[in-house]
């Protein structure tokens, strides 16, 4: 189990290390000069751009720009906004993550399950109606772009059909946009979440349920499978006890992946329903050219996905015993 | 219900699967019948159907087999095609069990070995949690697993192919069915564990009085433990005869051609080619319309191929499906000489006329102290302390030498290294320590810095047919490419070339165009062989080369190499786990155990003492194709112990039966010379081996 | 020798055709695409509007479609608030979709198998430090490294016909190759791993080949099946990036007919007036990512279980 621990976490600070000097040089490999972006592109002139060079630190040598950049982004030392004039980077980013977070958190809860339950289903009737079905509708509607899907979510469902009679009388809300107020408690943003969770769901939907039902099929194969039928035991004990076992343990790392999609998708979602969160902010800064927010707001994504995945791993170590924790 | 019927009473049963929206009977007109206590083999080569029939008598055919109506399957004189799906379940549980191949992957490999058996008590009757464990230890006592608490707490993966082959076999003990059907259940192991497993089972079912059918395509298996045996070809039963009967006196032309295809332990190359059956078994999509067999049967008559030859069933209760079967009885196949010797190619280098003849240095391959490490991750403890994991000793300082123009056999259980060994010769892998000459020019460590030259001289011969020609390219392009690259020859000579190593090894020159996908194991086995001597080697590696064929095709093939030598003077280096095939054509044999080569000798002198005590385990545990013949096996444990932490003093005595004592364990052995290069490395003097140890029969000496 | 071989595979791959259209959903996928394909090459000559941004026409004119008749009209899907021809845009958009995810793709299933190839054959080090790489690439989200990439070169200042330039007008390229070159990679080295294992590779060893010929005549051919699965995958996942970066606002500029644009620059406030602005570009998106992956799983479905 050390050994096993101690190069996962070893891989852990190596992505760690790679990812943040790959966002860091993204600004200075390219052709063109940061602080002439910050300071308004084409338009700015030369005695402002060398402003905001000095002020960035931009004239000392690479090593140590890079050094100051990391301790500045682990001491929370993000830098001010430009994009808002009068934030800080710091309080921006963490107030609109945990407004991420919540959204991430109602499409997992709706998206994991889901998927899961239509995997196996598809899974244990592969190339049956059930399985048809199923991959046809993870192949079309879910795996549409979500701007797509959110856009139809708003102009159909939100504003056509929940004006309608029925649903106003069965009360049920349907925003057409997501604007929540910050300070809004988890309970009162829920009906504003679950419109945008949903059009996220989808994103995961195809590709976990897609894999599930891979592993379902490729568990069904194995020999023990003959082996546990063959005691006299129902097949529906099979299956749970048996097959299921084996077929969902690849899941833990597969959700903990498509965290990464997750996050693009709810890029796209947070635009399309004008939702606070993370995802909007990175337009906004990229939009406004606010390159020290977009960094920090990079930062912090990959810090979310690198510690998904790592625990995804030690959770999925510890629970399959064919893994050499020796 | 009438007065005790057979256990099981199957008649007319056909099972087809469809392929590709056809139905195909894979296996037709299939009878058999079995009494409580007897234990009835079915033999067959890999495609005949035997494991169809398996799962057709348990009712568990997969979506796209079924069984076709006409047929009787009767289990204790119920119907079981009548039967429900709980009815089945319920006969699953406590009536009927299932001993499969692959024991490894018949467990789930996340569950504990004692929630996996007890899980199967519990279906049958209402236990309570104690009760089952009791059960479980008494029968995992009678299957010989050792520690079997410890066992019970494991995961599959953390236990021995023959440990995970016992707790099947306890999984279907363990509710005392009535009848066992075991499907290859040594297959794939060890022959020391397969005789330790055997040898336990004939036990057990003794103990039992349940009805057993075991499939196998071991003849020598089949001999060992079998009353009555059925012999299945292409889909239909050949022959059914007692085991004392089928083997003194086989009555159809497939069952004579099989019995006499396998070599008998201590038969050599020298005495007499071993029979062939020509040819490859039909495809299910072209069954034959009359006799299956016709296409390769030696007595074939024009009615043979017009006709299907009826099930006929004698007097003395054994069954024959054949026309000729009066006449070819009484023409048992003659052994034939080796084909006359046509003279060597190459004139043998000095000293290589007699075999014995010459010292070391007319070696053609002469590998000196050749060590291979394979390194282990540190552990975080090794870390810290700074300490260096011991690595695994895959060779360990081998001394070796193959003669020109000879074979030299080399056996050994799997993890002995002998694979290993092979690899560093041919430069697959890179040796750690040691030296490697040939023909008096020293060998480099890997492929890649190794004369175009030394290259030519050493070729290979893969194990498995399957994976050592390349899909996409034909059979012709095979033997061509090294034709081109390593003898320098033009695309026209090489054609030319090809076409004729094609005919060196029997196949027609239409089989350059084919692909592999359209040629049978034994014909890909027959280009990689052609695409080794492309280069005129003096030297090829064949590693476990027919291990991986049907024995029909396996003796064709070996025939072949006996026969290639004898034109071409080329030496082999033959790698096997089976000794009768590494006898039968091996001029010397080296045997070899966790690194190290334990005997190394002349083929004949090699199957009589004096043996090292490993040798002798392993000759005694062959399974011998002949009823009559009982030796006493000497059984070792299952277990090899690691290549990583590898035992003091003698490596084998952790497993040694003739174990003399303290100095096994704490001194390595010295080698001890017998006649003729003859050499044991063991504690005891060779005069006591020899009288310790009883003479095997062997088959073929005078 | 060459001639044969690619031949083989030009047989396995006819046999994969069949297998396409036995399954009726990647028939229909497959030819959707060959219909999108089709606009995308000669939409000039089939759009009734070939000027993109021709603002004749009366603003806001409703869709004269009627399905029913087989009937077209003048503006089958209505003009927008500007008087543009909504059928002609989409009709004209659909080439720089094709163009830019195909490209794209190809960039990246070309760069990519070399790379995997090499990595998976020579094993080591070199191996591990380049996988390495590749994993922490992946561990940024696609779409979030494609912002900032467009997000900083757009604002860049270039001179006219510089190579920079050409960079910056092709970022979204540029961006496809970068986020899928590692993932083809990644795909090519497992499928390598799995083949230089085999027996007639260490056979070709023996005969002491070079690495080049048993990288490219030996494992190559195993290895083209699982690529082009891969590579319609990556074009399936290419049209959904370059679609929502279009969408976003940092695709193409307007007024390009850009199908993400089009549907940006028609939602909101303006949607109530001109519905049918929004709803047949992202229906075009739709309609060509649902065939696109149709077919793509009828290429997997074909060529992933033989092999």
């Amino acid at each position: 189990m050390l050994l096993f621990l101690r190069r996962r976490f070893l891989f852990f600070f190596f992505t760690y290390l790679l990812s943040s000097l790959t966002i860091f040089f993204l600004l200075r490999i390219l052709p063109g000069d940061p602080a002439r972006v910050i300071a308004g592109g084409r338009e700015a002139t030369a005695e402002q751009v060398a402003e905001i060079r000095a002020e960035l630190g931009l004239n000392a040598p690479l090593p140590a720009q890079y050094i100051s950049w990391v301790g500045n982004f682990l001491g929370g030392n993000w830098g001010d906004t430009i994009a808002f004039r009068g934030a800080q980077n710091y309080d921006l980013i963490i107030e609109r993550s945990l407004n991420s977070a919540r959204l991430a958190a109602v499409a997992l809860l709706m998206s994991v399950p889901l998927s899961l339950v239509l995997g196996v289903i598809a899974g244990l009737f592969e190339n049956k109606l059930p399985d048809i079905l199923i991959s046809l509708l993870t192949l079309s509607v879910v795996s549409l772009p979500e701007f797509v899907t959110g856009l139809f979510l708003i102009n159909i469902v939100a504003l056509r059909w929940g004006s309608s009679d029925l649903a106003q009388s069965l009360g049920w809300w349907f925003p057409s946009s997501s604007a929540v107020r910050a300070d809004a408690s988890f309970g009162e943003m829920l009906p504003a979440l679950w419109l945008p969770a949903f059009a996220a769901t989808l994103v995961m939907l195809a590709y976990i349920s897609r894999l599930t039902r891979a592993g379902v099929i490729e568990e069904l194969k194995r020999d023990y499978v003959r082996t546990a039928a063959l005691k006299g035991i129902p097949w529906r004990t099979v299956i749970w006890r048996h097959v299921l076992r084996n077929a969902l343990l690849p899941t833990i790392t597969v959700i903990a992946i498509s965290i990464s999609w997750l996050i693009s998708g709810l890029v796209v979602i947070e635009y399309v329903f004008g939702f606070p969160g993370l995802g909007s902010l990175l337009i906004t800064a990229i939009e406004r050219r606010d390159l020290l927010l977009a960094q920090a707001i990079a930062m912090v994504t990959v810090t979310v996905i690198l510690f998904a995945n790592l625990f995804a791993d030690i959770a999925y170590a510890l629970l399959n015993p064919r893994v050499e924790l020796a | 219900m009438t007065a005790a019927p057979h256990l099981l009473d199957v008649e007319g049963l056909t099972i087809s699967y469809q392929v590709k929206g056809r139905w195909l009977p894979a296996v037709r007109d299939f009878r058999l019948q079995l009494r409580r206590g007897q234990i009835l083999g079915l033999v067959g080569e890999s495609g005949s159907g035997k494991s169809t029939i398996a799962l057709a008598l348990l009712r568990y055919l997969s979506g796209n087999g079924r069984v076709e109506g006409g047929g009787t399957l009767r289990f204790a004189g119920d119907d079981l095609l009548r039967k429900s799906d709980a009815e089945l379940r319920q006969i699953w549980a406590e009536r009927i069990k299932f001993v499969p191949q692959n024991a490894g992957a018949a467990l789930n490999p996340s569950i504990k070995i004692g929630a996996q058996v007890t899980e199967a008590l519990r279906a049958a009757s209402d236990i309570d949690r104690g009760e089952a464990q009791a059960r479980m230890m008494r029968v995992f006592h009678d299957v010989r697993l050792v520690d079997p608490e410890r066992v019970a707490q494991r995961y599959p993966h953390e236990l021995s192919g023959g440990m995970q082959q016992r707790v099947t076999i306890a999984l279907a003990l363990i509710c005392n069915p009535e009848l066992l059907i075991m499907d290859e259940p040594t297959t794939g192991l060890d022959v020391t564990t397969e005789a330790a497993i055997l040898d336990r089972l004939r036990n057990l079912i003794a103990e039992r009085e349940a009805g057993v059918l075991y499939i196998t395509h071991n003849l020598g298996v089949v001999a060992q433990l079998c009353q009555r045996v059925i012999v299945l070809y292409a889909g239909e039963i050949m022959e059914e005869a007692t085991a004392l009967d089928l083997f003194q006196r086989p009555k159809h032309p497939y069952t004579q051609g099989l019995i006499s295809s396998v070599p008998q332990l201590g038969q050599s190359k020298r005495a007499a080619q071993l029979q062939a059956i020509a040819g490859n078994p039909p495809s299910l999509t072209r069954t034959p319309g009359g006799c299956v067999f016709a296409d390769r049967c030696p007595a074939v008559i024009e009615r043979c191929r017009e006709q299907k030859p009826p099930l006929e069933k004698l007097g003395d209760g054994s069954l024959i499906r054949c026309f000729r079967w009066e006449e070819t009885i009484s023409m048992p196949p003659v052994p034939r000489p080796p084909q006359g010797r046509k003279g060597r190619k190459k004139p043998l280098p000095l000293n290589g006329g007699g075999v014995w003849g010459g010292g070391v240095e007319s070696a053609l391959l002469h590998a000196k102290n050749l060590s291979k490490l394979f390194p282990v991750a540190r552990s975080l403890r090794e870390l810290l302390a700074r300490v260096e994991p011991a690595p695994i000793r895959a060779v360990d300082g081998v001394d070796l030498h193959v003669r020109a123009g000879q074979t030299l056999g080399l056996v050994g259980e799997s993890g002995s290294g002998k694979t290993t060994l092979a690899r560093l010769i041919i430069g697959l892998e890179e040796r750690d320590g040691g030296s490697l000459e040939l023909l008096g020019m020293d060998v480099r460590n890997s492929v890649r810095d190794r004369s175009q030259d030394v290259l030519s001289k050493i070729q290979m011969v893969f194990q498995n047919p399957q994976n050592s020609l390349n899909p996409y390219v034909t059979a012709g392009q095979a033997i061509r490419r090294p034709l081109i690259k390593l003898r320098g020859m033009a695309p026209a000579a090489a054609e030319a070339e090809a076409l004729a190593l094609l005919g060196r090894v029997n196949l027609r020159p239409e089989y350059a165009e084919r692909y592999p996908d359209e040629l049978s194991g034994g014909e890909k086995q027959r280009v990689a062989i052609a695409r080794a001597f492309a280069s005129d080697p003096d030297l090829i590696i064949c590693d476990e080369p027919v291990s991986a064929l049907d024995v029909s095709v396996q003796s064709a093939v070996l025939n072949l190499l006996a026969q290639l030598q004898d034109e071409g003077g080329a030496a082999y280096l033959f790698i096997s786990h089976d000794l009768s095939v590494v006898g039968y054509l091996a001029d010397r044999i080296a045997v070899m155990y966790l690194g190290q080569l334990a005997e190394v000798g002349d083929a004949r002198q090699l199957f009589q003492p004096p043996y090292h005590p490993y040798t002798e385990a392993l000759v005694s545990a062959i399974p011998i194709p002949d009823p009559r013949h009982s030796t006493e096996r000497i059984l070792l444990s299952d277990d090899l112990p690691s290549a990583q932490n590898l035992p003091s003093g003698c490596r084998f005595h952790t497993r040694c039966p003739r174990k003399i004592g303290e100095i096994c364990e704490r001194e390595e052995p010295p080698w001890r010379a017998g006649d003729g290069g003859h050499r044991i490395r063991c504690h005891i003097p060779l005069a006591e081996l020899t009288t310790m140890q009883r003479r095997l029969t062997l088959a073929d000496e005078a | 020798m060459r001639s044969v071989r690619v031949s083989r595979v030009y047989a396995a791959f006819k046999r994969s055709a069949g297998a396409q259209l036995r399954h009726p959903q990647s028939a229909v996928g497959t030819l959707a695409v060959a219909f999108f394909l089709v606009l995308a090459l000669f939409g000039a000559q089939l759009a009734p509007h070939p000027n993109p941004n021709d603002q004749s026409h009366a603003a806001r004119l409703p869709p004269t479609l009627d399905i029913g008749a087989l009937h077209l009209g003048e503006h089958p899907f209505g003009t927008d608030r500007l008087g543009r021809d909504v059928y002609s845009r989409v009709i004209l958009g659909a080439g720089s979709i094709f163009r830019i995810a195909g490209l794209g793709t190809l960039i990246s299933v070309l760069a990519g198998s070399a790379l995997g190839l090499f990595m998976g054959y020579q094993g080591g080090w070199i191996d591990e430090v380049i996988g390495r790489v590749i994993d922490a690439l992946l561990a940024i989200p696609a779409l979030l490294l494609a912002l900032v990439l467009v997000g900083i070169v757009r604002n860049l200042d270039f001179e006219a016909g510089s190579w920079q330039a050409a960079l910056a007008d092709n970022v979204i390229l540029l961006v496809i190759s970068l986020l899928y070159i590692p993932i083809v990679a990644r795909v090519a080295r497992s499928a390598t791993l799995d083949i230089r294992t085999r027996e007639f590779v260490e056979a070709a060893e023996v005969r002491g080949e070079s690495k080049a010929y048993i990288i490219f005549r030996e494992i190559l051919p195993s290895v083209v099946p699982s690529l082009v699965v891969e590579a319609s995958l990556r074009f399936s996942y290419a049209i959904f990036l370059v679609a929502s970066l279009g969408f976003l606002g940092f695709g193409a500029r307007p007024p390009s007919p850009d199908w993400g644009l089009m549907v940006n620059e028609n939602r909101g406030g303006f949607y109530q007036l001109t519905p049918w602005a929004l709803e047949f570009p992202a229906l075009a998106i739709a309609v060509l990512v649902i065939a696109v992956n149709l077919m793509s799983d009828g290429i997997r479905r074909a060529l992933q279980k033989g092999a």
